[in-house]
């Protein structure tokens, strides 16, 4: 049983025909092939799966393809245009807030629907908008400091 | 990538459309966030033929909340809840309650009504596939004994962990209930039936942690409301095993009324430790005076009698058990001093 499901993804309208038990992370990345969006877990306890839905972060290891219809969804791939990094991106990579990567594009993803709704966070309040992911290596301190300095590139205009 | 099982996939947008969906597909399981659900069906621990997305019914999408009452229909995301800011004004217990369960992307998909009906939970349920089949299954499931009581007569005790169940409860809720033979309004309180008690069969009223709740086949819950009660101080509580993001090891609502130097009105209300949310009976003892060192250990023996210390998760119950009592010693005795 399948549904035509319309969607823009990364700012790009398209129509998929997607089987009804198709979740939305095996929609990104097995029909549309964006790779960036990773599984970590068996069922919603990592946050590595973390997009966007209308600007909030959202699970898609737990989301079905077909019940976004008619909404955006915004991944890791949607950051980063014509070769420069967002400002994000900018942070994790020169605060060293990844390690092995696997986590960083859910970081990456609650981070930025963070900074959409809060240009400005304090510390609590970064790590309360982290709070469903999940990373292995950095011992989150520098992951901290990432979104810090992702805020201040923003605010200074360096990087979107 | 693992295929889920095939189902049919409803969404509707509106109430009558549901109920419509329920008639056509009355095996249908109504899909939420599906932060519950969603898990249990990757785990093959449930395989529904049809889904019924509640996400977009309109009729069950609004909070009111104000100074005289508050009432949330079962759409409403936890975020929504736990930032409403009339909600955190007049009802803190449960603004705070919503603001503790799982993790903030979580809440932006969990609903109020996944969460007043979410599944109870064991160490020998919620594991993947092969886990419980290594295991033999357990009554919950398709097998033939509980592993956490082997010696119980059929008897799941599997723990009710869902946080706005016990903040509802100090505040004398009552929910919204459709079928096809109609709307009713009872009590929250009588919906939890997940009493596990060996000496009775399973009933309508009188069920376990597999049959937790008192709803009829069909039936769903649309809103949740309760009265403000003036005077009344409220707040919650809970200890979990990673403060981020983790299922209560035991969650606490507490609500009391004081005048001059005496309590007059309690409610206490646990998660995390037996089938049903627990609100405990027998408070009314410990009000007409102060709270002092008696209070507490009428409290106590209160706790020790009504709640329960099975081994449903990593902590041995009688922590479990220690913990949620000690959690409600600590939020009454602020909220008593505040
Ligand atoms: C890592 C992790 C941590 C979590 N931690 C917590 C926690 O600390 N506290 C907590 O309470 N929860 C926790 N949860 C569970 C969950 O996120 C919340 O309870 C959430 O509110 C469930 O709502 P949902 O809409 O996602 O439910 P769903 O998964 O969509 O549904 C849950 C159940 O309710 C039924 N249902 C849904 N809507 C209705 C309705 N209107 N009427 C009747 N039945 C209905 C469904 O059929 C299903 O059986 C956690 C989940 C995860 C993955
Ligand atoms: S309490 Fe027993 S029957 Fe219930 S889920 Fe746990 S092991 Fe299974
Ligand atoms: S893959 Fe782990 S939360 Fe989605
Ligand atoms: S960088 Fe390795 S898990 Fe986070």
């Amino acid at each position: 049983m399948a549904k035509i499901l319309d969607i823009t993804l990364n700012g790009r309208k398209r129509a998929d025909a997607v089987p009804n038990n198709l979740l939305l992370l095996d929609y990104l990345r097995e029909v549309v092939g964006l790779t960036g969006t990773k599984t970590g877990c068996d069922g919603g306890e990592c946050g590595a799966c973390t997009v966007l839905i209308d600007d909030r972060p959202a699970l898609s290891c737990l989301t079905l393809a077909a019940s976004v219809q008619g909404h955006r969804v915004d991944t890791v791939e949607s950051l980063g245009r014509g070769g420069h990094l967002s400002a994000v991106q900018r942070g994790f990579h020169e605060k060293l807030g990844s390690q092995c990567g696997y986590c960083t594009p859910g970081f990456i993803m609650a981070s930025v629907g963070l900074l959409r709704r809060n240009p400005n966070p304090s510390d609590t309040e970064i790590l309360d908008a982290l709070g469903s992911n999940i990373c292995r290596c950095t011992g989150y301190v520098k992951i901290i400091e990432a979104v810090k300095h992702a805020a201040q590139l923003q605010a200074a205009g360096v990087a979107p | 990538m693992d295929a889920l099982p095939d189902f049919q996939l409803l969404r509707p947008a509106s109430l009558g459309d549901v109920l419509k969906a329920r008639t056509e597909y009355p095996d249908a399981r109504l899909l939420g966030g599906g932060t519950d659900l969603m898990v249990n069906i990757r785990r093959g621990i449930v395989a529904p033929t049809a889904l019924i997305d509640m996400k977009n019914v309109t009729e069950l999408r609004a909070i009111k909340a104000d100074a005289k009452g508050i009432e949330v229909g079962a759409s409403v995301t936890l975020t929504e809840l736990a930032e409403h800011p009339e909600v955190g004004k007049y009802y803190p217990v449960v603004a705070q309650a919503a603001a503790h369960i799982a993790g903030p992307t979580h809440r932006n998909m969990g609903t109020v009504g996944g969460n007043i009906c979410l599944d109870t939970r064991c160490i020998y349920y919620n594991q993947s596939e092969w886990w419980r089949s290594a295991n033999n299954h357990c009554l919950k499931t398709t097998g033939t004994i509980c592993h956490v009581a082997p010696k119980s007569r059929g008897v799941c005790f599997a723990t009710f962990s869902g946080d706005l169940a016990p903040a509802f409860l100090t505040l004398g809720a009552e929910v919204d209930i459709i079928g096809a033979a109609g709307l009713r309004t009872v009590p929250l309180n009588s919906i939890y039936i997940g009493f596990a008690r060996q000496d009775t069969p399973v009933t309508e009223t009188f069920g376990d942690g597999k049959y937790y709740l008192s709803l009829r086949p069909g039936e769903f819950v649309t809103a949740v409301r309760a009265k403000n009660i003036s005077g009344l101080r409220s707040a919650y509580d809970k200890i979990r095993i990673r403060r981020s993001i983790e299922y209560p090891v035991a969650g606490v609502a507490v609500a009391l009324r004081r005048e001059g130097d005496n309590l007059v009105d309690l409610r206490v209300a646990f998660t995390g430790t037996n089938p049903r949310p627990v609100l405990l009976t027998g408070t009314e003892r410990l009000c007409g005076r102060t709270f002092d060192e008696r209070a507490l250990k009428g409290l106590e023996e209160l706790v020790r009698d009504q709640v329960m210390s099975m081994k449903t998760t990593f902590t041995p119950g009688h922590y479990r058990r220690r913990v949620a009592g000690v959690l409600a010693r600590r939020l009454v005795t602020r909220l008593f001093n505040s």
